[in-house]
């Protein structure tokens, strides 16, 4: 027989069933993104998904490991997360690129799930920005913003996909636009205020917070991510710790220097409804893999990308500063994890030296 | 807004909160022995005593195969000082002395008395009752406790005369019953403090006079109200509802564990490497309480307990009063059980308890439970090993603080010194963390299989830590021997030298007195 230790109860958690909680979580802003880019949107999103399971598979295979593995989830969500976080704008061989990337380069090189310093999703998306800068701040004009590319059409849509701007017989000029981060940066780089760049762009709270503002597919609705987010948070499936304390970072540091300087620094809520820090706060830094494990190491995760993402966003750069804050912290997470320690029951501290 | 920031304090770990840290809550219990009362076992027809029943020294028998013993007859006395007696259950014969397999997972055996009852069952009554506890002595409580064999009946069987000492240095202040019974299935105490609510106060308050403690407290989860009730009632009763109190804690596993229920119901943490005295707590379970009742004031000492025999596999599960040595296989049978086929029986709650390799082995002090489950039930359980996905919810669970991925993944690696660091020693292997494992790692495995290589390892150390003192000295006693046998042969050197020179001028001395009187001759 034989020998099986305690406890000979299982709660009933897996891998899968917590990969396809997230997943489900995305679903909302997901169709979010249909709605702001049509077709496109379809278009990337099933093949960063398909080219991912398709790059698990095959690495599986070749690695002689098991390869129903490609089914608990993780690659399909890694699929998902770089779908969202890619422009509208992005033509099909980089997307092809960045899904290979994601799960060779981001995942399976590093010895597979559960191994991967970076989110793969995350590490993708940095490599092709540092590549790619021009096509990854190619911002296309959503459709309800009475955009000239008529991305509701599959034909104009395929034919964008594949051949580029001049298949559809448009400009670049024609069917792209700021977002909102980049416009502000560009601004104020030539000395106008934070509040004159908003209004020269109509920039609206509420519009940003439902999404209706130019971004990457999934970034734009902070409704829709929130709502997800919260449904993972309320079944235990992501901790609150990183999300928390992550966002009150940034509002913190935004409010801060807000106060200090109004002219400069741009006001809290613009930062926290901007660019990709709430798709990052709920599901990119979430990433267990790549997240410290105990729950005050996470808080220290979570201010730390904070900091680091208002900084960037600030003094960088870039205009966005989530990315490449959650990559950093993701580097940081083995030291947190042998620092930072949950104190031991009957001990002052958690390390025993 | 409280329960919030109670949340936020319990997941970072800081302050003092009054819950204990981490745990589970099983969203099924499988208690359906609640409310079962208690029925007797039938007598089987062999008893099997193994000479150990404790966590300590094990006995040595005092009987003699074909010797006949009476029930509560002491037949096993204790050796060392950690260590309680052994008595038979039944009266009858003593058959045989030999070793039997115990209910440990290893299925190793131990030296055992077997006795054949005679359906008598005389009793041996040389344990005189003491009704008036109070004026007894607080050391010939704690003689009587030991003499009756009384080790904690929670599990852990720690011999409870041990406990009740009066220390000037520490003195016990509370003391508390724990009723928490936070092992799915395992249902025992709680029908235990329904049925003899008043044998559990009277132990308590036997305890807190032998000790000189002031407080007592039983503590009892908010699944067993009626346990509450009733316990509540008979305190009242009794007149003791002035120096002890009922505590209701919300259901959590594991709230059992003592070091849990110290810092659930005080604020208090026992200090690492510590014990409960040294904060002046004592904690005992309600069934242990009743054991002392039992000793002290009928005079019975440990021979049987109630068992909660239980699992999906048992037609007529039930909490039964079983005399110790019991088949646990003439249990089942009892219950139900035809056929063994196919079946697992574990020795405990599922959280905690053992995985038995044959239900030949009789029940012991630290029964609590016997669970027949089926193998596909134990087997959902024991799911394949999948990579560690660092999600951290082992870490959120764990009641010791610990942070268990990343101590199985130095485990697993054999990477002791820093499993070590990351405090190995203070799992309590209550199972939270495997429980709640989305990738099935048996985390206690690795946590029992890094504290076993970590023991053997210093055995070792300490084995060639004594070879090598014995290798020194043996080099130190032959150098001696060396340096001596030198010095002997230098002294019989010097000695012949003297000797031989001695000789060559005696020699010399007579050639030359011959050379003086010949030269006259010469001379003339």
């Amino acid at each position: 027989m034989i020998f099986l230790s305690s406890p000979h109860q299982h709660g009933g958690n897996s891998i899968q069933l917590t990969m396809f909680s997230v997943i489900i979580a995305l679903i909302p802003a997901a169709m979010v993104s249909v709605y702001l880019y049509g077709w496109l949107a379809v278009f990337l999103l099933t093949t960063c998904i398909g080219v991912s399971l398709l790059t698990e598979y095959l690495s599986l295979k070749w690695m002689g490991k098991k390869t129903d593995r490609v089914w608990d989830g993780s690659a399909g969500l890694t699929g998902l997360l770089l779908a969202l976080v890619l422009p509208a704008a992005v033509p099909w061989w980089m997307v092809i690129f960045a899904s290979v990337f994601a799960i060779v380069l981001g995942k399976q090189l590093y010895g597979g799930l559960g191994h991967n310093p970076f989110n793969p999703a995350l590490a993708a998306r940095v490599v092709l920005l540092i590549s790619f800068p021009l096509q990854m701040t190619t911002w296309l004009v959503p459709m309800h913003m009475d955009a000239s590319l008529d991305m509701y059409s599959f034909m104009t849509s395929l034919k964008f996909f594949f051949l580029g701007v001049d298949a559809v017989q448009q400009t670049w000029d024609a069917v792209t636009m700021a977002s909102p981060l980049g416009y502000l940066k560009t601004e104020l780089g030539q000395g106008v205020t934070v509040s004159e760049a908003l209004q020269q762009y109509h920039y609206s709270t509420l519009h940003a917070f439902i999404g209706r503002e130019a971004g990457s597919l999934g970034e734009g609705s902070a409704l829709a991510l929130l709502m997800g987010g919260i449904w993972l948070m309320a079944r235990h499936t992501i901790s609150w710790h990183i999300p928390l304390s992550y966002l009150a970072t940034v509002a913190v540091m935004a409010s801060l220097f807000n106060v200090i300087n109004p002219d400069v620094y741009a006001p809290p809520m613009f930062h926290l409804l901007a660019g990709g820090l709430m798709l990052c706060a709920f599901f990119m830094a979430t990433d267990p893999v790549s997240s410290p494990s105990s729950g005050i190491g996470k808080v220290v995760f979570g201010v730390g990308c904070g900091v680091l993402t208002w900084v960037i966003r600030t003094f960088g750069a870039y205009p966005e500063g989530a990315m490449f804050a959650v990559v950093l912290m993701n580097m940081a997470t083995p030291l947190i994890d042998y620092y930072v320690r949950p104190r031991v029951y009957g001990r002052k501290r958690g390390r025993q030296s | 807004m409280f329960e919030f920031w109670h949340k936020i304090q319990q997941s970072l770990s800081i302050g003092s909160v009054q819950s204990f840290t981490g745990g589970i809550v099983h969203r099924n219990q499988h208690k359906v022995t609640a409310s079962h009362p208690i029925v007797a076992c039938a007598l089987p027809e062999l008893f099997i005593h193994p000479i150990k029943q404790h966590i300590g020294d094990p006995c040595e028998p005092i009987v003699q195969v074909g010797e006949r013993v009476l029930k509560g007859q002491t037949i096993a006395k204790p050796q060392g000082y950690l260590s309680v007696p052994v008595h038979a259950s039944t009266s009858g014969t003593v058959t045989s002395i030999e070793e039997h397999t115990i209910p440990h997972p290893s299925g190793l055996g131990l030296i055992s008395i077997y006795i054949k009852p005679d359906g008598l069952d005389e009793v041996d009554e040389s344990l005189h009752p003491l009704p008036n506890y109070r004026s007894v002595d607080a050391v010939e409580l704690r003689e009587r406790v030991r003499q009756a064999g009384i080790a904690g009946l929670g599990g852990a069987v720690f011999p409870t005369f041990i406990k009740l000492v009066r220390d000037q240095k520490n003195p016990i202040e509370t003391v508390i019953l724990n009723g928490i019974e936070c092992e799915p299935w395992l249902t025992c105490d709680h029908q235990l403090m329904i049925e003899k609510a008043h044998e559990i106060i009277s132990g308590l308050d036997i305890i807190l006079h032998a000790v000189d403690a002031s407080k007592g407290i039983i503590a009892i989860e908010d699944n067993k109200l009626d346990a509450v009730k009733v316990i509540e009632k008979t305190l009242a009763d009794m007149g003791l509802n002035e120096s002890v109190e009922v505590r209701v804690l919300p259901t959590r596993y594991p709230q059992g564990g003592e070091k849990q229920l110290i810092q659930a119901v005080t604020g208090k943490e026992v200090p690492a490497g510590g014990l409960p005295l040294h904060i002046g707590i004592l904690s005992t379970n309600v069934g242990t309480s009743k054991a002392v009742y039992d000793a002290v004031c009928l005079g019975e000492p440990l021979t049987e307990r109630i068992i909660t025999v239980s699992g999906d596999a048992v037609p007529k599960p039930a909490n039964m009063s079983v005399r110790l040595g019991t088949s646990m296989h003439f249990l089942l049978k009892q219950c139900g059980v035809e056929s063994f086929d196919g079946i697992k029986v574990l020795h405990g709650g599922p959280m905690m308890g053992e995985l038995l390799s044959t239900d030949d082995v009789p029940v012991v002090k630290g029964s609590n439970g016997i669970l027949a489950m089926t193998q596909r039930n134990i087997m959902r359980a024991h799911h394949e090993e999948e990579p560690c996905i660092r999600c951290g919810d082992c870490g959120d669970v764990c009641p010791a603080g610990l942070m268990p991925n990343l101590l199985a993944a130095h485990c697993k690696e054999n990477q002791f010194e820093r499993a070590e660091d990351y405090n190995l020693f203070d799992c309590i292997e209550c199972g939270a963390c495997s429980f709640v494992c989305p990738s099935h790692i048996p985390l206690v495995h690795y946590f029992r299989y890094g504290k076993g290589q970590v023991a053997q390892i210093n055995r070792e150390k300490e084995f060639a830590e004594a070879s090598r003192v014995r290798s020194e000295k043996r080099d130190a006693r032959l150098a001696k021997e060396l340096a001596e046998k030198e010095e002997k042969r230098r002294i019989a050197k010097e000695k012949k030298e003297a000797r031989a020179k001695a000789l060559a001028e005696k020699e010399a001395a007579e050639q030359a007195s011959s050379e003086v009187a010949a030269k006259p001759e010469e001379d003339t």
